[in-house]
């Protein structure tokens, strides 16, 4: 979340997309509800179901999965078309007025810099006019400015047009873009919540990005009651993207290095952003290498050198993309050997669970830690599984659970919450860290006792904890934090962090969260005291745990207030300028705190290069601006570009593998399906808990009553549910929730499916696995799988 | 009452005070709900937590009491001090006890050899030598040091990683920490799926 749960509550109009807080985050919708019933705000509920969102909100349009580029796009059409954007807001803090190299073509649905070859774009070649010293051109009035470019590429986002992709019928889609408009007013301010249902399709970057550029034309970035703000769906997500278990980044964003850097000069030179503006402060960027060799001090300590690049070298560096599906095309390829599986289970995860299960079975071994049996652990007995042929070596250990060790947890709004050690693991159980730290240790003594090679990462990487068999979360706490090596203090800021080997830090974006004052995380000055723990009555509660960067509550708030520094909307401001103190306050501010306002002043985005925000970008794989391509599996052709249908930069991993194709077709299966997830449900874990299973104990699929009448389907009837890869044969509910859509001259149904059954479980009679009819692909950027758009059939049992 | 807290609430209701909680039968049972929670939770330890299930963050409030050596988790509420929950809970954080508290919890290591149609119960020795061993025979195998264009690239392309959702951050920390330690390049968790 740019924003935080609680403030919420400031906004005029909530538009939610690929969401269902009502039943997915049901507290913190409250802070949607507090908007309504305090304010009078709008919800606008756009989503393929009618759900308890939808039953509160104001507006629900019924929008068919995966077209949420063409609503927002459509938006941002009726934006420009009428004038309503926010002109100075636009102007002080977007990139609008740059303007863009004459190589920039958008035609028939491909953008410039295609490959055929490798299939993918180069995003270099989308790029602005600079000068001799490589600042960006700026003038807003010229023919390729970014603000007429966009004007030219979303005129084809029409009435007409939205309700073409989407089904969302013309008038209502006006009534809600005007409300929608109304907020680029600065008295006005509107949010957009997002959760999973915009991130899981191959086009998921660009349907958020599409928010968040309607957001940056309206003037909502940076706001109290703006922004765009992804309801995350795990307690620790957050947290554990922040400290990079994931392939493409290391702690803090930075990115991991590629192959060809050969020191530290390259990997900033093709990693950090560049200064684009005079005035762009262009913070991460400048401070690139310092917080890179910060956190190879804390890794590698003594062992990172000035003449060895830090240990540079010691870093692998990836030759492809390694991300969750990669995993198991490797497998599939018979180049992945080994998988720990620590609170996953892929087999229910998916996507294409019968593809997953055989990429498990060509293992030669596999680790699960879990507290309970996962459908990843038993996946060798799962049903029409032969144990006898799969030769993978299946390792089950037991570890604790999140009330069995301290730590923090990060929430959605980056709130980095303490929490204590509450029981003693439950008998033989481990904590997960302490198995991967003695793994790692008994794999080092190997190294030393028989060679190997290139051990000298395992036998240098630091281990600096009191029993390093047993490492404490707050020694690690205070290692994220980091310190000065010169005085051994830890550090109150990122911003004495150095390039020169003098400091360590493991996490330069949790610095400051644990200073020698103690462990800010812990703090627990919150409702209690509302006068006294909330000063500016906006709900920051700066002194409730610690929220990172440096206790920021709202991210890039230098855009709340004019060029002169004086808040949109007084009555919800996020900083001012004090000119009498010369100094910024409110929350702590996304901004040099004593920069005053004026014609010279570092411009409002200070992480980005251009030092605003960026309505063009070529931070993404598939095109500079946000547009609408169909799902892989899709019932129609694009309306827009018939011939370039899906997006052309969405990697086909099958295809790439030489294996056979598992995508169906619309002949075969003609409806389009959507997976969720239910309040009483968390992904598998929740199977194990009684009172929920009793809740919500059997899987079923949701059928709309139209099409349940033409297949002469009843509630309570068994169904199978089939796609090109798998099958379902469980209960249908009939229901009103799902109507049928008129998707460009067709009519187009929807099936909905709950995600949460398996063949591991208190109810073991559930034993089918949702993920067996999802598309083993991925966004064309993020590889997130499509689980929220493919096609299949239904059939009475 | 304004600096009454809910616990001072409840231990006032429970005295007779009776302030709020006429119920639509004509009588008041603030008193009778407060008498019973007090004595399951009286003179328990009060921890805090955080609701290990979706990422609002809700801050829980956790009772135990020690009883012959042992720990034993009375209660889990919302605290009502969050400026994110303000003590309310959803029925996943309401029932998070019985996730903290399940028979249904793998007892000892398990291990199931190649081929093999049942689990064996094992020793954490038993697992840690031999998955010890298998990390080490995999990287050796499958670690690139330079590709073909010559680049050092020091990479181990036969082992993944995914996991972590309901680690700790400094759980998660660590484990990148030590994968990348390995070489590992294949490293993954909740974020994308």
């Amino acid at each position: 979340m740019t924003n935080h749960w609680r403030d919420i509550r400031h906004a005029d109009l909530i538009l939610v997309n690929g969401a269902n807080p009502a039943e997915a985050h049901p507290v913190g919708f409250r802070w949607l509800m507090r908007a309504k019933l305090d304010r009078g705000a709008k919800i606008i509920h756009a989503d393929p179901r009618f759900t308890r969102t939808s039953a509160v909100a104001d507006t629900h349009l019924r929008i068919r999965t995966g077209t949420d580029v063409a609503y927002f796009g459509g938006l941002i059409n009726y934006v420009l078309e009428n004038d309503l954007y926010h002109k100075e807001y636009v102007e002080f803090a977007t990139n609008a007025g740059l303007v863009i190299k004459d190589n920039y073509q958008f035609q028939d649905g491909m953008f410039n810099g295609f490959d055929e070859a490798t299939g993918a774009y180069d995003p270099t070649a989308w790029t602005y006019e600079t000068d001799d010293e490589g600042n960006a051109e700026v003038d807003i009035d010229h023919p390729r400015s970014v603000l007429n470019l966009m004007r030219e590429h979303y005129s084809r986002y029409t009435p007409e047009m939205v309700e073409r992709i989407t089904g969302i019928p013309q008038g209502q889609f006006l009534e809600v873009a005007k409300l929608v408009g109304e907020t680029g007013r600065p008295e006005k301010v509107m949010t957009i919540v997002y959760a999973v249902g915009l991130t899981h399709h191959t086009t998921g970057v660009q349907l958020i990005r599409s928010g968040a550029v309607l957001q940056l034309l309206l003037g909502n970035m940076g706001r109290p009651g703006g922004g765009m703000n992804a309801e995350r769906g795990h307690a620790n997500i957050q947290g554990n993207t922040d400290h990079a278990i994931s392939w493409d980044i290391l702690p803090g964003y930075l990115r991991i290095p590629a192959p060809g850097q050969r020191n530290l000069d390259d990997y900033v030179k093709q990693s950090a952003s560049k200064k684009l503006r005079p005035n762009a402060v262009n913070f991460f960027g400048e401070n690139y290498r310092k917080f890179m060799v910060s956190l190879l001090k804390s890794w590698y300590g003594d062992a990172a050198t000035k003449d060895n690049e830090f240990a540079f070298d010691r870093l692998p560096k990836p030759a492809a993309n390694a991300s969750w599906i990669s995993i198991f095309d490797q497998a599939l390829q018979g180049r992945m050997e080994g998988l720990i599986l620590s609170g996953m289970t892929a087999t229910s995860i998916g996507p294409d669970s019968n593809q997953v299960l055989e990429a498990l079975s060509r293992l030669k071994w596999l680790c699960v830690m879990d507290p309970f049996r996962t459908t990843s652990s038993e996946f060798w007995n799962a049903p029409g599984m032969n144990p006898a042929k799969v030769q993978t070596e299946v390792f089950m250990l037991p570890a604790t659970h999140w009330i069995e060790k301290d730590g923090s947890f990060t929430n959605s709004g980056r709130w980095v919450q303490w929490k204590d050690q509450v029981l003693p693991p439950e008998g033989e159980a481990r904590h997960d860290h302490w198995i991967l730290a003695e793994l790692f240790l008994r794999v080092r003594e190997l190294y030393e006792a028989q060679g190997g090679r290139y051990p000298d990462p395992v036998r240098e990487l630091t281990m600096p904890y009191k029993d390093p068999r047993k490492p404490q979360l707050d020694e690690i706490a205070r290692e994220i934090n980091g310190s000065s090596l010169r005085t051994g203090k830890r550090l109150e800021t990122f911003a004495a962090l150095a390039d020169d080997g003098t400091t360590a830090a493991g996490d330069w974006i949790y610095t400051g969260h644990y200073p020698e004052s103690g462990n800010l995380a812990k703090r627990r000055e919150g409702v209690q005291d509302p006068e006294k723990n909330d000063p500016t009555g906006m709900g920051f509660y700066p002194n409730w745990a610690w929220s990172w960067p440096a206790n920021r509550r709202v991210l890039y708030n230098r855009a709340s207030a004019d060029p002169q520094g004086r808040p949109w909307d007084p009555k919800r401001p996020g900083i001012s300028w004090d000119a009498a103190a010369r100094a910024w306050v409110g929350d702590v501010p996304d901004y040099p705190p004593d920069a005053a306002p004026g014609a010279d002043a570092p411009l409002p985005f200070i992480m980005t290069g251009e030092g605003l925000g960026r309505l063009f970008s070529n931070g993404v794989a598939d095109g500079p601006f946000p547009e609408h391509y169909e799902p892989i599996e899709s019932p129609v052709r694009n309306p827009l570009h018939p011939e370039v249908s899906a997006t052309p930069a969405a990697f086909l991993y099958d295809k790439k593998a030489g294996r056979p194709n598992r995508f169906g077709t619309s002949a075969d299966y003609p409806y389009v399906a959507t997976s969720y997830r239910l309040t009483e449900h968390e992904h598998y874990v929740t199977q194990n808990v009684e009172h929920l299973v009793q809740l919500q104990p059997e899987a079923f699929v949701e059928v709309p009553t139209e099409l349940a009448r033409e297949k002469g389907i009843e509630t309570g009837d068994r169904v199978r549910v089939s796609s090109k890869r798998g099958k379902l044969e469980v209960r249908a509910v009939v229901t009103r929730r799902l109507g049928p859509l008129q998707v460009d001259g067709k009519k187009i149904y929807q099936i909905g499916i709950p995600i949460h059954w398996g063949f591991v479980g208190i109810n073991t009679g559930q034993h089918w696995l949702a993920n067996a009819l999802t598309p083993f692909v991925g966004d064309a950027s993020s590889r997130t799988p499509e689980f929220k758009a493919f096609l299949v059939d239904i059939e009475k049992m | 009452m304004e600096d009454t807290t809910r616990r001072d609430f409840l231990g006032l209701s429970a005295a007779g005070t009776g302030a709020l909680g006429v119920s639509a039968l004509g009588f008041d049972v603030a008193p009778a709900k407060a008498v019973k929670q007090d004595l399951r939770i009286e003179g328990a330890t009060v921890s805090h937590s955080v609701c290990p299930y979706c990422a609002v963050g809700c801050s829980l409030l956790a009772y135990t009491k020690k009883k012959h050596g042992r720990t034993e988790l009375l209660q889990i509420e919302g605290d009502p001090d969050s400026p994110v929950n303000e003590g309310t809970l959803c029925p996943k954080g309401a029932t998070s006890l019985q996730l903290a508290i399940s028979r249904r919890r793998v007892p000892s290591p398990l291990y199931r050899a190649p081929g093999a149609t049942d689990w064996k119960r094992v020793s954490w020795e038993f697992t840690l030598t031999k998955l010890a061993r298998n990390i080490k025979a995999s990287r050796d195998r499958t670690l690139v040091t330079k590709d073909a264009d010559g680049n050092t690239v020091n990479r181990c392309e036969g082992i993944a990683f995914a996991g972590g959702a309901a680690f700790s951050s400094e759980e998660g920390y660590l484990a990148t920490k030590l994968m990348r330690g390995l070489g590992l390049v294949h490293l993954e968790q909740q974020a994308r799926v």
